[in-house]
């Protein structure tokens, strides 16, 4: 019955020559929490920024809440962190909140978002005075006081100190047990990996792959080394289970997988041994959405 | 650690308490900022005082005050609704704050109306303190008081589209610097100080046409000679606020 939070079908967003979006396909439910992952400029901001109503698209249909992103009633039900600024220089960062607060009908204790962002110290710091982590954390507060029902963020944990980070996941942890939905973007894999319900990779403006981070991961989990560079794979691969995948990338590094267990450790470590080379650095993990991002476009996520 | 209760709960406030919320920031902002201040209270209260007291210049006969307060109370307004809300809006369109306060559910009119009712604010305080001194420098009003607010509030329409004509489509900085040139030269050749009457005959009808020449003259008129509401500067002032504002709303760019 419910619409789902955000709804884009084959957005397409164009700056002069250079196009930002082409053709990008998401949706995001509600009450779930949906990152959007990709590079700087893969178009992450021009997608929100046109869910939140502030630019318009060349092509193809975004509805937020059911509704066009444009619709003033969205306001009240939609809060918005943005990457950077939005806040006068000379404006107190409590008297800021407690601005931004009064422009809703229920909002939340000021004061005490303050204090649950760490910000309470600095409640009659200037904004211009704040650090950059600080400034952040109040533009969070700033989404959220109005206590909406979808919350979009533009890069939100974007130059945190690690405490910050943390407490900055566990609000928005809070939010989805709250009921709320939430878009944020990111290129901090980590982060997508820990808050989202559902992630969509994107680059050069269209989606590469989405899923839940353990359906995009896969259950499966690799073994990496390094060693001289220019090892022939091709016996080790024979000697695999069959499904069991072997590279070297970058030169010097070298990724299995498969059945990653003792056994196929120790076929490795033989193998190893009749080549005559030491493994530095072994090790078993799991892949990450780094791993998936570089499989499918080739380049580093950052 | 404290518990917030984050269930969606939206709704917007009604809309005369998010005007009223952000006019009064707006007023704290403008009190708060001495570049302002100075341009708004220390400038037209030392002009009214020091040319008062001292002859420097001819005003024409009659008594100094009565010609200085009626162009000092237009200096407030051009100081105010011009050079202060150009320069303000300016830089909250560079630091992203008009696209912010978009994302809330204060409305781009009712953000227009704030900055108005804090314009309008800012002028009442003007006034008083400018009337104050003006009376104890021995300033004898006459005429009718709706008539000078009229022109006032004429006045103030006028310079806010001047004003925000140059900050939603200049760069901050050159607002900045434009906005300073303009109330410079307003100041000095708009009959502020010095009678249009001191200036070569070809280019009174310029001068004549400036929206601070309206103001200060339909104010001198009505509050120094107790003439009735002066049409020729109401339509004058009319034309610049009608021409300035509807050019704001096709040109101002939020970001």
């Amino acid at each position: 019955m419910d619409s789902p939070a955000v709804e884009i079908v084959d957005l397409v967003k164009r700056y002069g020559g250079s196009t930002a979006v082409d053709g990008l396909t998401l949706r995001a439910e509600r009450g779930a929490v949906t990152a959007v992952l990709g590079p700087n400029g893969a178009g992450k901001t021009s997608t929100v920024e046109i869910c939140e109503g502030f630019r318009t698209a060349d092509a193809g249909t975004v509805r937020v809440l059911g509704l066009s992103p444009t619709r003033p009633e969205l306001r009240a039900r939609v809060g918005v962190m943005l990457q950077a600024g939005g806040v006068p220089p000379a404006m107190r960062c409590a008297e800021w909140l407690r601005l931004v607060s009064r422009f809703y009908a229920g909002p939340l204790d000021t004061a005490a978002l303050l204090a649950r962002l760490g910000l309470t110290d600095h409640a009659r710091t200037p904004y211009r005075r704040l650090s950059g982590g600080q400034q952040q954390r109040l533009s969070l507060a700033a989404a959220v006081v109005g206590r909406p029902e979808l919350v979009f963020l533009d890069e939100p944990t974007a130059g945190l100190d690690p405490q910050a980070r943390h407490a900055c996941w566990e609000l928005v942890a809070e939010l989805r047990q709250a009921g709320v939905s939430v878009v944020l973007t990111t290129h901090h894999m980590d982060e997508a990996e820990r808050l989202a319900d559902h992630v969509v990779i994107i680059d050069r403006g269209r989606v590469v792959a989405e899923g839940s981070p353990a359906s995009l991961t896969g259950a499966e989990r690799q073994l990496r080394f390094r060693a001289r560079p220019g090892l022939g794979l091709e016996e080790l691969l024979n000697a695999l289970p069959a499904g069991s995948a072997a590279k070297e990338s970058p030169s010097g590094h070298y990724i299995i997988e498969g059945q990653v267990g003792p056994e196929l450790l120790a076929t490795v470590t033989a193998w190893c041994a009749a080549e005559g080379v030491t493994a530095d650095d072994l090790r078993i993990e799991r892949r990450t959405l780094e791993d998936v991002f570089l499989e499918l476009t080739g380049r580093e996520l950052r | 650690m404290t518990t917030l209760d984050l269930t969606p709960a939206p709704g917007a406030a009604p809309f005369g308490r998010m005007v009223l919320a952000q006019a009064g920031a707006e007023i704290r902002a403008m009190l708060r900022n001495g570049e302002q201040l100075l341009l708004t209270l220390v400038i037209p209260v030392l002009l009214l005082t020091g040319f008062s007291l001292a002859p420097l210049i001819d005003v024409g006969g009659g008594r100094r005050a009565d010609f200085l307060v009626p162009g000092v109370l237009a200096l407030a307004v051009m100081s105010t609704a011009f050079t202060g809300q150009a320069i303000a809006t300016g830089f909250e369109r560079r630091y992203g704050v008009l696209k912010r306060l978009g994302a809330t559910p204060l409305s781009r009119s009712g953000l227009m109306l704030a900055k108005t009712t804090a314009v309008v604010g800012v002028e009442a305080v003007q006034a008083v303190i400018i009337v104050a001194v003006g009376l104890a420098l021995g300033w004898r009003p006459q005429g009718s008081f709706l008539a000078a607010a009229l022109l006032i509030v004429l006045g103030t329409a006028a310079f806010s589209g001047l004003g925000l004509l140059m900050a939603g489509t200049l760069r901050a900085e050159a607002t900045l610097a434009g906005a300073n040139l303009v109330y410079l030269v307003l100041l000095g050749a708009g009959g502020v100080m010095f009678p249009l009457t001191k200036f070569p005959e070809g280019l009174r009808p310029v001068l004549e046409a400036l929206p601070i020449s309206a103001l200060t003259g339909g104010l001198r008129a009505v509050l120094s000679q107790g003439a009735a509401l002066p049409l020729a500067s109401v339509v004058v002032l009319v034309v610049w606020a009608a021409l300035s504002l509807a050019l704001v709303s096709r040109t101002f760019r939020w970001e």
